[in-house]
């Protein structure tokens, strides 16, 4: 077991690489302050869809089909397709493969998906299992508020933890080639549970798991925070994002502002979106987007980039059950 | 840490409500409904014989504004500010009707839209009922004993 590390973490000796990526949001994204780090902004959230479901499948596929483009790769050459989305048995991404006729793999980790694919890919990539993979999230506003929550128009007032769920897709392709950022370590979380049962918090409930899997992964490859220009987390929001500095800092860690976080940043202050974003496509395209273009512009050499997921459902929150989460961590160097 | 320090942790960092903002917003936003209402009323109670006719146009002129505002989109925003002050009068009501009515239509005319209307309005007419017979109940009882 020469390719691990420490007790949770994975090394890529052999230099997987994300060769392209492409990154969509939906108008409200595109109106926040990363909106140029993002490929494309659309005009609107339907898309001449008749559902938002197919919305969010259309955009995974557009994602998908730029990311090949771009690297000039055809769909006959992917040997894994790994993608997962927030909906009930993952149909976004399932529906998504159906139209491509590479071998499908869906994953669902909630909103921690994004790390745990890339992760997966450079797994296949390693043990040379396969020279070409692809993987991808999407989720959508208004699917998500159904699956999670109430009807779009209903009069719910909201509070300063909720999240909005952010419209996106976000697909990258892995493989060996002389070009893009190269996966060098991943660090598989484990499911932490502290209790917490208030869904309209789920910052404060995801920040634990993000704590435990960053704390790790340093452990295992001897690292320390400020070994890394950015630690990007996925959707913590502003709730979640206090309540991670907390921890690191009880600990006695430096090296706090490199702590940087996807839901935090995504929107602008004016946006009245609560703690900020949250979906599987949150940490896709902030990662690809945003940590990439540090990367590509020299402004990073290293990154790491870890999506946290709340592992709720609707049905659990009305069972009073608590909310397990789970953060997957991968490092990204230029 | 253990979990119930973390809880006690998050507890100690969590921002309270903004209470009487809140409180303001809502007594202010249901006012306005409740104004509009009684304006309703005022013209009904002229082109209508009883009263009970007179609150029964008042009701449906309130729930179809409540319906309207719902489908453009705008009652989700007043309720955004209003809180309970959006909710509680019969226009949220209709909120929460149309609400889902809407949401679910996609799913089909009967098993998306008939099936899930109720989902929101549901428990309110349940326990709506229930509590006024408990209610009756008590006041038939009172009125027996005295």
């Amino acid at each position: 077991m020469s390719n691990r590390l420490g007790s949770q973490t994975l090394s890529f000796s052999q230099g997987p690489r994300l060769l392209s990526s492409y990154t969509i949001v939906g108008p409200m994204e595109g109106k926040g302050p990363h909106a140029l780090d993002f490929d494309e902004i659309l005009p609107d959230d339907v898309l001449h869809q008749k559902t938002p479901e197919k919305t969010e499948r259309v955009m995974l596929e557009m994602a998908i089909e730029k990311t090949l483009q771009r690297n000039d790769t055809k769909i006959e050459d992917i040997h894994f397709l790994i993608a997962g989305d927030l909906l009930n048995q993952i149909t976004s991404s399932a529906f998504a493969a159906s139209t491509y006729t590479a071998p499908f793999l869906g994953i669902y980790g909630a909103c921690s998906t994004f790390a745990q694919a890339i992760g997966l890919a450079a797994i296949l990539l390693q043990g040379d299992f396969a020279g070409n993979v692809l993987i991808g999230t999407a989720s959508h506003y208004q699917t998500a508020e159904r699956q999670f929550r109430y009807p779009i128009e209903l009069n719910v007032q909201h509070i300063g933890t909720n999240h909005h769920t952010v419209t996106g897709a976000g697909v990258a392709l892995l493989g060996f080639a002389d070009q893009g950022p190269k996966v060098t370590y991943a660090t598989f979380g484990k499911v932490v549970d502290m209790g917490l049962k208030d869904a309209q918090d789920m910052g404060s409930a995801m920040a634990p798991a993000a704590f435990s899997t960053i704390k790790q992964h340093l452990k295992d490859t001897g690292r320390g925070l400020e070994d890394y220009d950015m630690v990007l987390t996925g959707d913590l929001g502003k709730q979640g994002r206090k309540m991670l500095r907390l921890l690191f800092s009880k600990e006695g860690f430096s090296g706090l502002e490199r702590l940087q976080d996807g839901g935090s940043q995504i929107y602008g202050d004016g946006q009245k979106t609560g703690a900020g974003g949250s979906g599987a496509a949150c940490i896709a395209v902030m990662g690809l987007g945003y940590g990439l273009n540090m990367l590509k512009s020299g402004k990073a050499q290293r990154i790491l980039i870890v999506a946290t997921g709340a592992l709720l459902s609707a049905l659990t929150v009305l069972q009073g059950e608590s909310i397990p989460c789970v953060a997957h961590a991968v490092a990204l160097e230029a | 840490m253990k979990p119930q320090e973390y809880q006690k942790l998050v507890q100690e960092n969590s921002a309270p409500r903004p209470l009487l903002k809140n409180v303001l917003w809502a007594f202010f936003v249901g006012g306005l409904i409740c104004t509009i209402g009684q304006v309703v009323l005022n013209i009904a109670t002229k082109t209508e014989n009883t009263k009970a006719e007179a609150s029964a146009v008042t009701l449906a002129v309130m729930i179809l504004i409540g319906t309207i505002l719902t489908a453009f989109g705008v009652y989700d925003e007043l309720a955004e500010k209003g809180g309970a002050g959006a909710a509680v009068p019969i226009t949220g009501f209709a909120n929460t009707m149309t609400s889902a009515a809407m949401e679910f239509r996609r799913e089909g005319i009967l098993l998306g839209m008939g099936a899930k209307m109720f989902v929101i309005a549901g428990p309110v007419i349940v326990f709506g009922i229930l509590s006024g017979f408990i209610v009756t109940l008590i006041k038939v009882l009172i009125l027996k004993l005295l």
